[in-house]
This record gives C-alpha cells, sequence and structure tokens, in this order.
C-alpha cells in the first residue's frame, strides 16, 4: 500500500526552492500587513475608491460604508500578517493558501490590468491583463499544489501529533 | 548498541525539530529588519512631527429635551438651504432628491438628508414677502417626517405677512433670518428686542451705523447671535489655526484669498419666478426699513455717491431688482458683503485678525454690463500694521480659474480649501537644516490634511488631493459626514439650550461687517479707508 504524502518524494533542490518561494511570499505578506499596521490612520478608502471594471461599484461602496470600512481595513491588514506568518512559519500552510488567493483575487478584481485602466496608483511596470497580483497567485497555487510545511515548517510537528 | 539507538534517536529527534523549525529565524530577520526601518523612518519624521495633530475634543452634546421653536424669515435660495439644514424640506423638494438618488446611487443627497439628525426643533412661524416662498417654507415646516409627495404632514406653520408680527408670536423662541440683506441688521435687532435667539445670514450688516446698534442689541441681552458663517464649522480650517499657532509657516507676511465665478447665477442673475408679480409679493416690506434706507442715502449723498443710487426709484416695482437684488447698492454691498465676507471670516477663523487698520480697493463693472450698479470684478487689499501682514481679496464674476486661499510665511505657504497643504519654502530658516538633509523637498506639498482621516502622515499625498478636488470627500467631525450648514445651525441651537458662546457671535460678526464696510467705501470712494480703534470708526484717508 502506498501512502499518499509527499514526504521524501521532493529531489533537495526541489524541496530548497518550494520553501524558499513560501518563505519569500510569506515575508511579503507580513511585512505589507506589519507596515500597514503601524501607519497611523491607514485605511484602504483611497485604494478602494480607485477601484475600477466590473466590480468596481462593489469595492467603492464598501469604501464609503462608514460602519464597514473599519472592520475592512482591520480584515486586511491583520489578513495579511496572518497569511505571512502561516507560510514564513509553514503553520496550517493550506489555509494560508487559500487566505492568500483570496485577498490576491480580490486585489486583482478592484484593480484588474484592463486595457483602458488608469489608476491613481501607478503601477510600477507595464501590464496588460496579466500583473503581479496574478503572478503571485499562480505562485500561490503552485505550492498549492506542492505543499511544503509538513517538510520543513511547524506543519510537520502538528500533522505527527493529530497523526498519533 | 542500545547507545547507539539512543543516539540515533536523540539525533532524529534533533533534525526533526530543525526542520520543524527551520524557517522561525526568518521572523526573527525581519523583526530585526522592520526595527531598522523604523528608527531610520524616525530620524525623517522629526520634521513631520512638527505636524502632527490630536484630535480636539467635541463639545458635549445637550440633551436638553426641551424643544425649540423657530420662526424662518425669508425663504428664498439660502432660506431653503437652512431649513433643510434644520430638518425641513418641502415635499417636492424630498420627492426631486428620492428621484436623483434612484436614478443615481451616488448621489447621497435624499440619504443624508434623511440621515441627518433630528435637532429637537419645530418651525412654528414663517413670514416671506412673496406669496409662493412664504407657502412652501410652510410646507416645508409642516414636513416634520421629511416624506415625498403624499405623506402625511403636521399642521404648517403660521404664516405672518410682516417680520414684525412673527417676532411677536409667543410661540417662536428663535428666528432664523435668510431676508437680504439691507434687512439683516434691523431684523436682527428687533428680535433681540423681542427675545428671540438669533440666526443670521451674512453679512451682518448693510450700513455702518446699524452695525453698532446690532452689536448693541446682542450686549444687551442674553439672547444668543450667530452669524451664517458656515465656515466656522469646517475642520480644515481649525487645523489651519493650530498650525499657524504653532509657528510653522514662520512670519505671515500676505494672505491671498479670492472667488473666481462664471456663471449667471454666481453673478446673482438668479432666474425670475413666473408667479411674481405685485400681487404676490409686498412691495413696499421689500422696501427696507426707513431709518436704514435713509442712514444708505446720507452716506452715498454726502460722499458724493448719488450716481450709485437707484436708478430705478425705490418705490418702483421690479422683478429684477427682487430676485437680482444683490445686483444694487440699493440693497446689498455686492461682492464685499456677499463674497468677501466668507474669505475674510475664514481668514480671521485661522489668524484672529480682527479689523484692519486700511482698506483700498478698486475694480468695476467689467463682464455682467446688465444695469447693475455693483462691481463685478474687486480687488480689496487690508493693512496690519501690528501683524506686518496684507490681506489680499481678489474676485472675479467672468472666470472661475481657480485661485487657492493662500496664507503665505516666511518659511511656508499653506493652501486652504476642502483640504489644506503646507508647502516649505526654499528660503526658510525655520526648516533650513531639514531642506539640506533632504527630509522636506522646498516647493512640493510637505504636509496635506484631508478632513475624515484621524491622523495623516506628514507625507504629502496626491490621492488625498485627487479626492477632494473631485468631490469625493465632506466634511468630517469625528470621522462622521456633516453638511457645514447643519453644524453651524446645530452649535447655535447647543448654545441656546446650554448658554455657550457660539464661534460666530456678535464680535466675530462686528469684525466681518466693519471690515467689509471698510472695503465697501474704499472702492465706493476710490480712496484708502482707515479704522480708528480708540473711536471704534471708520475715517477716510
Amino acid at each position: 500500500m502506498t501512502e499518499k504524502t509527499n514526504q521524501y518524494s521532493y529531489g533537495k533542490a526541489q524541496l530548497f526552492w518550494l520553501v524558499t518561494l513560501r518563505v519569500i511570499i510569506g515575508w511579503y505578506f507580513l511585512y505589507e500587513g506589519l507596515a500597514k499596521v503601524m501607519t497611523s490612520g491607514w485605511t484602504s478608502y483611497g485604494y478602494l475608491m480607485d477601484s475600477q471594471g466590473w466590480f468596481a461599484p462593489l469595492f467603492k461602496a464598501l469604501a464609503q460604508n462608514q460602519a464597514l470600512m473599519p472592520v475592512v481595513d482591520a480584515l486586511n491588514m491583520y489578513g495579511l500578517i496572518l497569511i505571512g506568518l502561516l507560510l514564513v512559519l509553514g503553520c496550517f500552510e493550506k489555509i494560508g493558501y487559500i487566505c492568500a488567493l483570496l485577498l490576491l483575487a480580490l486585489y486583482y478584481l478592484s484593480h484588474p490590468a484592463l486595457i483602458n485602466a488608469e489608476y491613481l496608483f501607478p503601477p510600477e511596470g507595464s501590464y496588460l491583463w496579466v500583473n503581479k497580483n496574478i503572478v503571485m497567485m499562480a505562485a500561490v497555487a503552485v505550492l498549492m499544489a506542492f505543499p511544503t510545511g509538513k517538510e520543513i515548517g511547524l506543519d510537520r510537528a502538528i500533522f505527527k501529533c493529530s497523526k498519533k | 548498541m542500545a547507545e547507539d539507538k539512543k543516539k540515533k534517536n536523540i539525533s532524529k529527534g534533533r533534525r526533526e525539530a530543525l526542520k520543524t523549525l527551520a524557517t522561525v529565524p526568518v521572523l526573527g530577520v525581519m523583526a530585526y529588519g522592520v526595527y531598522k526601518k523604523e528608527k531610520n523612518e524616525r530620524s525623517k519624521r522629526l520634521a513631520a512631527d512638527m505636524f502632527r495633530f490630536k484630535e480636539k475634543p467635541v463639545p458635549p452634546p445637550v440633551t436638553d429635551g426641551k424643544r425649540i421653536r423657530i420662526g424662518i424669515i425669508g425663504y428664498g435660495i439660502r432660506g431653503k438651504d437652512l431649513m433643510n439644514a434644520l430638518g425641513f424640506s418641502t415635499p417636492q423638494h424630498v420627492e426631486d432628491l428620492k428621484t436623483a438618488w434612484k436614478s443615481n446611487a451616488q448621489d447621497s443627497r435624499y440619504k443624508d438628508f434623511m440621515e441627518q439628525e433630528d435637532l429637537n426643533v419645530e418651525v412654528t412661524a414663517v413670514c416671506d414677502i412673496f406669496d409662493k416662498h412664504a407657502e412652501e417654507a410652510m410646507a416645508a415646516g409642516a414636513n416634520i417626517h421629511r416624506e415625498g409627495l403624499n405623506g402625511k404632514y403636521e399642521p404648517t406653520p403660521k404664516r405672518y405677512r410682516h417680520y414684525k408680527e412673527l417676532l411677536a408670536a409667543d410661540d417662536v423662541d428663535a428666528v432664523i433670518i435668510a431676508a437680504p440683506d439691507h434687512w439683516h441688521g434691523t431684523m436682527t435687532i428687533d428680535a433681540l428686542k423681542a427675545g428671540k435667539h438669533v440666526y443670521c445670514e451674512k453679512p451682518m450688516t448693510w450700513t455702518v451705523p446699524e452695525t453698532y446698534m446690532v452689536r448693541e442689541a446682542v450686549r444687551a441681552g442674553n439672547r444668543v447671535f450667530q452669524l451664517g458663517h458656515q465656515n466656522r464649522q469646517i475642520e480644515t480650517y481649525n487645523r489651519a489655526r493650530e498650525i499657524v499657532e504653532r509657528g510653522l509657516l514662520g512670519p505671515i507676511t500676505l494672505v491671498e484669498t479670492s472667488t473666481n465665478r462664471n456663471d449667471p447665477n454666481g453673478a446673482w442673475v438668479y432666474p425670475i419666478d413666473p408667479e411674481a408679480n405685485p400681487k404676490t409679493i409686498d412691495w413696499k416690506q421689500f422696501e427696507g426699513d426707513p431709518e436704514r434706507v435713509k442712514e444708505y442715502l446720507d452716506y452715498m449723498t454726502s460722499a458724493g455717491l448719488a450716481k450709485y443710487i437707484g436708478p430705478d426709484s425705490r418705490d418702483k416695482f421690479s422683478l429684477e431688482r427682487f430676485f437680482r437684488w444683490r445686483c444694487w447698492w440699493d440693497y446689498s454691498t455686492g461682492l464685499s458683503g456677499d463674497l468677501l465676507t466668507h474669505e475674510y471670516d475664514a481668514v480671521n477663523q485661522i489668524l484672529h485678525l480682527g479689523i484692519p487698520d486700511s482698506a483700498s480697493s478698486s475694480g468695476g463693472i467689467y463682464f455682467f454690463k446688465d444695469g447693475r450698479t455693483v462691481p463685478d470684478v474687486l480687488h480689496t487689499v487690508y493693512e496690519y500694521k501690528d501683524r506686518n501682514l496684507s490681506l489680499l481679496y481678489s474676485a472675479t464674476l467672468a472666470s472661475e480659474f481657480s485661485r487657492s486661499r493662500k496664507i503665505m510665511g516666511h518659511d511656508a505657504t499653506m493652501e486652504i480649501g476642502s483640504t489644506l497643504s503646507v508647502t516649505v519654502d526654499p528660503r526658510s530658516e525655520q526648516y533650513k537644516d531639514q531642506i539640506e538633509k533632504g527630509v522636506v523637498k522646498p516647493g512640493q506639498p510637505f504636509y496635506t490634511y484631508t478632513p475624515g482621516q484621524k491622523d495623516v502622515d506628514a507625507i504629502s499625498s496626491a490621492t488625498q488631493l485627487y479626492f477632494a478636488q473631485r468631490g469625493l470627500l465632506y466634511s468630517y467631525v469625528n470621522g462622521k459626514r456633516f453638511n457645514t450648514t447643519f453644524l453651524h445651525i446645530k452649535e447655535w441651537l447647543d448654545c441656546i439650550r446650554a448658554g455657550r458662546k457660539p464661534s460666530c457671535g456678535i464680535e466675530e460678526g462686528f469684525q466681518e461687517a466693519m471690515t467689509a464696510h471698510m472695503g465697501t467705501r474704499a472702492y465706493l470712494e476710490g480712496r484708502t479707508m482707515y479704522w480708528d480703534r480708540d473711536k471704534e470708526q471708520i475715517v477716510r484717508g
């Protein structure tokens, strides 16, 4: 009987680079979150109001809802931090990936790289439909398909314990 | 053998732990990085910290359950705004707002109006000398549930044909005066004498002599007088005041303000109501208080300004003069009274300037050659010798190219509109070190403040400016959006209930009126006017 597990199925280089990718993406999320928390008065109001594309009315309505905005801001800031921690530590990594994909999808939907879109925060590159959020989503999806937390990460201990 | 196994287990355990915790040090690296970055930022923030402000506490809400009974005098353009701010609007107007909101969800006026706080007031009396306006005011006063057409209305407030009858009514505690300018002072004095609290539209007065009388009437009683400069409620101006108080601009030598309008409505060419005629308008009452008119005529004739009187006879019925009264000296003081007063009061609020030492004006009727007597282009320069500064007001009604309101200091210039920005001067001495270190970039907005954000980073953001310029921002108090006229009226009502002093009371009003009169007289007489501080009089140069 073959146990369906990734254990020992990666070569050393494969494991090294997968873990590196996971930690780097985690770092990116973690610091994005920390920077927002440390900026007093930070709000995603401006970003949301600058939304374009099909979902723009939804994001703008959200921004203008005074009761919801603090919740949206808190979810974004602490969501980023939590995802970052989960990815860096390899702790419940699947949850981390799913949350990361969700946030990235929201960012993309709010600021899609459309042909006629002009944003207030000009992007640092040139994009057509595909932008860095999409690239990051693909990278996260790859990591989700090739999990590493049970190799290098807290999941190694967590899932061993739960197996017992 | 057993020892070997034990050793193996230990090393396996170690390896397990190592693999489990391998990435934890990454968090340590990040913590170190964040610490270093913060330290670096902090050294750069020294300049920015000077622009860090605390939110001012809002005066406690007045919970006195007493319902204040209001009388409305004048239900024209501004009267309607004021009554809306009180929470009363005609069913037709509510219906229009609702329709606009249904066709465009972004149009939040209906929602804003419906959510506007109940001020615990009742409109018991209205007075307007044009029947249609009076009837509309009654309908608005009865619409206590803020309903559209076919709603449920309460009994209508009583209509008085003469404002003095309204002032004599026992069921009126306070009045809102939104009659034409030539009535402001007289109505305020009469209302105070009748024991009513007064909210009066700006300008406070039309003639100089009545200005003293209004002040005397307010001082003599214990009624609350608020002049209608709703800019007093704009959060940005309070922040501007703090910036000046901290000396962040350095010595201020020049203040520039302006009016830039470019449409007939902005030049007071208001539409004439088809229902208006000598039968529906009480022209006699429109003419004005005889005593005031005499003061006006006395000044104009004694100063050799008879050419500015009329040209129509005062008793001749005229729809133009009734609806567009701001175009004639006979009823208004033109740009000085209508728009200079707003600019002046905003600057007075920020700099506490008081009445200037002198005023010089020039201008003319350059575009609207429609028979008006007041200028459509006007420039007035006020000198404040003790403060070592000039205040410049420059207006045109035939170009709306935006000129910002600027307070110009040796170290920095502050521009104030719906947002506020401070630009450091390249030659500043106060910021010399920071300019050299590259922390402050002279010539670029260094600090911007957008109301609604509790604490803004002292790094300029194009975003905030962008949103403000596109009208996406509103006036905020503690993060909540408000209409400034509503706040100004609310403050007046709170002061009535709690015996507090309003932000634009008689002292501010007296300064506003005298300053405007100095500018007006300087224009009319073509010479500099001076303020004699001891005698409190305007004197000729």
